[in-house]
């Protein structure tokens, strides 16, 4: 394996985990979506790192990198459509208000 | 006219008048609803008279023996290729006289019915049930299949059940319904038993073919080899169907349904408690006769349990003193004599005189014992009352009840001419020649009858002077019924029952000694002049020989104490000792199972409810955790 794949690899895995850190810890729902989308980012870094350094000849990882980056554009689209109905509803954007949902 | 469709429009004619009665117009026209059960019964009553006459004397007889024929025999549930339940119609000669007397009975009643329950509430419905009854007995009687047979049983009992309950208002009448039903019921567990042994046994619930397989002699060898206690299948099978049939004819011990069922209307008592079906037990045995020929014992146990309920009775109908009771337990009395009468019968010394004996008396006892309950139905009407002492000189006032009463009881105590001397004598003869223990029972219970019935017939008509003197009999609606059914007692005497009915369709001529009369009659005409010499004018001798017996006397005006007996057993043996265990295992250990099953479930799921809490971020850990255990799990 390359030295800098696995640099890069380092460089994803930190990425994705303080993706999930957010997620779990932030109240904000516009913060929690952003550390989302630093998640899928880390997802992309490691499909485009993957097929340059171990299959050049191949396209595959970098299709995969702009479906991610489409289906992420449309999530985002949605996810701050649903933020905006719920703070029309609360009048702010508190995750924690989402918990009447299970009912 | 084809004799299928005679006997089905015979039989499922009355179906319509419940069906249309209960359904449609019981409840608005009541009154039409009652003149249209009427004519139905007026229309089956000339079919079977139709169907009798073409019997008996024109197709009936092949080779001068009275054949049986199947008319209907449709398969109506059948289980596999051997074995199916049919819906068949079997005419013989017994079916064919039972149709007959339920029919002409039935009339009396419906006819009597529309004076005697005018404006009584759910008057349209009282026809329907009548037509249900009727229905359902003239099923019993036609059935040649054992099960339908059954399922015409029950439903005889049902109808009964409802008619004893009529006036539902009343505690006694509901509670005197449900012991009637509660009592047969139970008999008729034994009976189901016995048909479900009789069917394995021969393979079949086809009652001719039944009879047939099992008097061949190839199956009694097989038979013999299965036994239970020291008896064989088929003296089980025997006995149990007769448990059924004491249940039903109210023998003892099984009687004590039938003085309490007198709380449903009086024509009801006459039709149902008096002249059907009760005497169906009687049917019963007469109708699986050859089976229980094949085992001398049931038979002898048959004579003997029939001779003592028929003495028993008797006693207590002397100490009764509501008239209907007192008619009610001459019931149970007359069929103990019927019962005497096939227990009797023997094939070596007198061929099938017992057979004959049995049904000939049910024969006469169906029209004079209706004819005595249609007659206490007139006095009740007349004078509202049930107890006789409250009665007296009522002989001028209601002239054609009083000549109805005293023909029906004397023909019940068997002076000749009249039918019950005929039909009684039979008896008699019938167990002089086999047993002269049960002889000579029955002779002592002869004596009793004439009493108590000649008690009854002085207290009411003669011994006070009158007390209402504008108490009327009532229009020709309940003058007909009786008029019609003295002229049957007078008359039915006179057939030679033997002619039509016997064991084998041979006629047989019922023997009639004079010499040997001379007992009998006697003993009855010293019933009636002690009954005169106690009751013909008032006087406090009964009084004091009823205080003179003391304990005796009490006894019996209690019955022996059996209701008591079975009360005992019922509350304090069975509801104490095994409901009441029951009661304990299903409370302590089924409900307790079920209990601790629910709230392990319930505190499970409040244990893992806080799982669910909505908090998005919360499912997310879980999430995540989950998968770093699975990334742990697989690729560590």
């Amino acid at each position: 394996m390359p030295e800098v794949l696995q640099k890069i690899l380092w460089l994803s895995t930190a990425l994705f985990f303080i993706g999930v850190y957010g997620m779990l810890t932030r109240r904000n729902m516009l913060a929690i979506l952003m550390s989302l989308e630093l998640m899928l980012n880390s997802v992309n870094i490691n499909f485009v790192a993957f097929n340059k350094y171990l299959h050049p000849e191949k396209l595959d990882g970098i299709f995969f990198f702009l479906f991610i980056v489409t289906i992420a554009a449309a999530e985002a689209a949605v996810a701050i459509a649903i933020i905006i109905h719920l703070y029309r509803y609360h009048k702010n954007i508190d995750v924690g208000e989402t918990e009447e949902l299970k009912y | 006219m084809n004799e299928g469709l005679l006997v089905i429009l015979l039989l499922f004619l009355p179906l319509v008048t419940f069906v249309v009665n209960r359904l449609f117009i019981g409840k608005k026209w009541p009154v039409l609803s009652g003149y249209l059960a009427t004519l139905i019964l007026i229309i089956t009553t000339l079919l079977s008279v139709v169907l009798a006459w073409q019997y008996y004397f024109e197709y009936g007889k092949i080779n001068g023996t009275y054949a049986l024929f199947i008319p209907i025999d449709e398969p109506w549930l059948s289980f596999s290729n051997s074995l199916s339940i049919n819906f068949t119609i079997l005419v013989d000669a017994l079916s064919v006289m039972m149709v007959l007397v339920v029919n002409i009975v039935s009339l009396m009643v419906h006819i009597f019915s529309l004076a005697y329950m005018k404006g009584e509430d759910r008057y349209g419905y009282y026809y329907a049930y009548l037509g249900l009854f009727t229905f359902a007995m003239l099923g019993l009687v036609l059935s040649g299949n054992i099960f339908e047979l059954f399922i015409f049983w029950e439903l005889v009992g049902i109808s009964s059940y409802l008619l004893i309950g009529f006036y539902y208002t009343k505690p006694e009448a509901v509670a005197a319904a449900k012991k009637a039903f509660i009592v047969t019921r139970f008999a008729d567990f034994g009976f189901l038993i016995g048909i479900l042994l009789l069917g394995s046994l021969s393979n079949q619930f086809d009652i001719v073919q039944m009879v047939g397989s099992l008097t061949s002699q190839q199956t009694l060898t097989q038979g013999a080899g299965t036994s239970f206690i020291g008896l064989s299948a088929l003296t089980w099978a025997c006995l149990l169907l007769f448990m059924g049939a004491a249940g039903k004819s109210a023998m003892f011990p099984l009687h004590i349904w039938l003085p309490d069922a007198m709380e449903g209307p009086t024509p009801v008592s006459a039709l149902i408690h008096a002249a059907t079906m009760v005497v169906a037990g009687v049917f019963l045995i007469a109708r699986f006769f050859p089976i229980f020929q094949l085992d001398g014992t049931v038979l002898t146990i048959v004579g003997i349990v029939g001779a003592f309920t028929a003495f028993f009775a008797a006693i207590i109908a002397c100490t009764q003193t509501d008239i209907k009771r007192v008619l009610a337990f001459s019931t149970i009395s007359q069929i103990g004599y019927m019962m005497l009468a096939l227990g009797v019968d023997d094939n070596i010394l007198n061929p099938h005189l017992g057979y004959t004996a049995a049904l000939f008396h049910l024969f006469t006892h169906a029209f004079f014992k209706s004819l005595l309950f249609l007659c206490a139905g007139a006095i009740i009407h007349a004078v509202h009352t049930n107890n006789m002492l409250e009665m007296g000189g009522l002989r001028k006032l209601l002239p054609v009840t009083h000549i109805g009463f005293l023909v029906g009881c004397l023909a019940i105590a068997g002076v000749p001419p009249f039918s019950g001397f005929f039909s009684k004598e039979a008896i008699l003869f019938a167990a002089y020649q086999q047993h002269k223990w049960l002889y000579a029972v029955a002779l002592v219970t002869a004596f009793i009858t004439s009493f108590y019935m000649f008690r009854l017939y002085f207290s009411i008509f003669w011994n006070k002077p009158v007390k209402n003197e504008h108490t009327h009999e009532g229009n020709w609606l309940i003058k007909l019924p009786l008029l019609i059914l003295i002229a049957l007692v007078i008359v039915t005497g006179f057939i030679p029952f033997g002619n039509f009915i016997s064991a084998n369709g041979k006629p047989l001529l019922l023997p009639m000694h004079i010499g040997f009369s001379v007992i009998p009659v006697l003993l009855a005409l010293l019933g009636i002049v002690y009954a005169a010499i106690l009751y013909f004018k008032e006087s406090n001798v009964p009084a004091s020989l009823e205080n003179s017996f003391g304990l005796v006397y009490s006894t019996v005006k209690h019955k022996f104490y059996i209701d008591e007996l079975y009360q005992f057993i019922t509350h304090k043996i069975i509801f104490n000792g095994i409901g009441n265990a029951s009661a304990w295992i299903d409370k302590q250990v089924i409900d307790k199972l079920v209990n601790v099953s629910a709230g392990i479930t319930f505190s499970f799921s409040i244990a893992i409810k806080k799982l669910q809490s909505g908090k998005v971020q919360q499912y997310l850990l879980i999430f995540i955790v989950g998968i770093l255990c699975l990334f742990v799990l697989f690729l560590v």
